[in-house]
């Protein structure tokens, strides 16, 4: 490969990651693709342009629609070589979610993963989305998503989902 | 084979990888067990979708059901590449028959009531992140990045279904006496998990011992007891199943032994 085509393919790719930008997720879709943390590269070899992903969780049902949406935006500019790649190690942790996309998902009512360094406990204090009280409760681990846990707030007495730390 | 076996006992304690990579045939048998155990399990739990004794517990066991069903679609695909001859994680689901899968015959177990769904799932669960915890090891890159992905999960289904138990057994007569029941049934089916299949890659001696040292964990906190020695039932992970397979093969099946090559 010569410097010229080393060059194109870097500007293609810094495109491509723009193009990305705009690609939702189905189930939340205030939250970007790269906002959740699951695109890990970008290459281009021989003009193939490869996507790798990683899913949130193994049984994630929105995998196959952000896979064909990736696809279409591709196409959509142009790009007709396309190869997504799904590769599960390391796995994808909400610690890659970027700090826009947190505060994107409190606008949006669902309260972001809390920081935290130990083990999975549901002792984590979390902030309702609605009131921002901190004096909430767990419903259930298991919300509407895989991503999501089902709290309720004892101040405002609001349920609300919180995008589980994972 | 069973030289295999005895060398893994010769090893460290901690250690549960193998000097060589087993050969394909024996690792694509051995993904395939792993694959129709979460597939199963997965099929079973679905049946509670909208049957689940309140919203939230409902959505918690299908959420676990589609946790698993990820994980079974993750080593079937594996597999697939493993076999090859042109297998799918389509045709390995659907077009193959009861003596074909090699799922613990525990997963295959009709639900029963609440508790007998509940305590399944936690003797299944401390038993697969054990397992799994193991399969990080492994010398086949792709089955340690699946167990990696899966063990994640694992941890809440543990968490949920350790509580359960708890408010099971310490709960009210009745949850107290359905749980008993539930024990006395499932127990001879815990067996299995620790009798090796030639395919089988792991320690799974250490395993019986943590795995046995957690459910006494909780079963202490529960009020329960570990029942004495009895006899363990075996057969699923080599092909021969209790009745139960048959009909949910049936029902899984169908649509594909019907028209073949459906899509949607």
């Amino acid at each position: 490969m010569n410097n010229t085509e080393q060059n194109t393919d870097n500007t293609d790719i810094k495109k491509i990651w723009l193009l990305l930008e705009s690609v939702c997720d189905p189930e939340v879709p205030v939250l970007t693709i790269l906002d959740l943390g699951i695109v890990r590269d970008v290459k281009i070899t021989d003009g193939q342009v490869e996507v790798i992903i990683t899913p949130t969780y193994s049984g994630c049902p929105a995998m196959d629609a952000i896979s064909i949406d990736i696809r279409l935006k591709l196409i959509e500019h142009g790009y007709k070589n396309i190869k997504i790649t799904s590769i599960l190690s390391p796995a994808w942790t909400t610690d890659w979610m970027s700090e826009n996309g947190k505060r994107k998902l409190k606008e949006y009512g669902i309260a972001p993963p809390a920081y935290r360094t130990d083990r999975i406990g549901f002792t984590d204090i979390i902030i309702c989305p609605q009131c921002h009280s901190d004096n909430t409760k767990l419903l259930s681990q298991f919300g509407s998503t895989a991503c999501k846990a089902l709290y309720q707030c004892n101040d405002c007495k609001e349920p609300f989902d919180y995008f589980k730390c994972h | 084979m069973q030289d295999l076996t005895t060398s893994y006992k010769n090893d460290s304690p901690n250690s549960g990888v193998t000097s060589q990579p087993p050969p394909s045939g024996a690792g694509g048998l051995y993904v395939l067990h792993l694959a129709d155990t979460t597939l199963i399990l997965a099929q079973r739990n679905s049946e509670w979708c909208a049957h689940g004794p309140i919203l939230e517990q409902d959505i918690a066991i299908t959420n676990i059901s589609l946790d698993l069903l990820g994980q079974a679609r993750n080593f079937y695909q594996h597999a697939a590449t493993l076999i090859g001859n042109n297998a799918t994680e389509d045709s390995l689901a659907y077009l193959r028959t009861e003596r074909d899968f090699k799922n613990l015959l525990i997963t295959e177990l009709p639900n029963g009531d609440w508790a007998q769904t509940i305590l399944r799932q936690f003797f299944f669960s401390v038993y697969q992140s054990l397992l799994y915890s193991q399969l990080l090891q492994s010398k086949d890159a792709q089955l340690a990045a699946i167990a990696e992905k899966s063990l994640k999960e694992i941890t809440y289904h543990i968490k949920w279904s350790s509580e359960w138990v708890i408010r099971l057994g310490d709960g009210t007569e009745e949850s107290n006496k359905r749980i008993n029941k539930a024990i006395d049934y499932l127990w001879m089916y815990t067996g299995e998990f620790f009798i090796a299949a030639a395919y089988e890659e792991t320690d799974l001696a250490l395993l019986k011992r943590t795995w046995l040292s957690k459910i006494q964990e909780v079963f202490e906190e529960a009020g329960l007891d570990i029942p004495g020695e009895t006899f363990m039932q075996q057969g699923g992970k080599t092909g021969n199943h209790t009745e139960h397979l048959g009909y949910i093969l049936a029902e899984m099946q169908s649509l594909q032994r019907t028209y073949p090559g459906a899509e949607w």
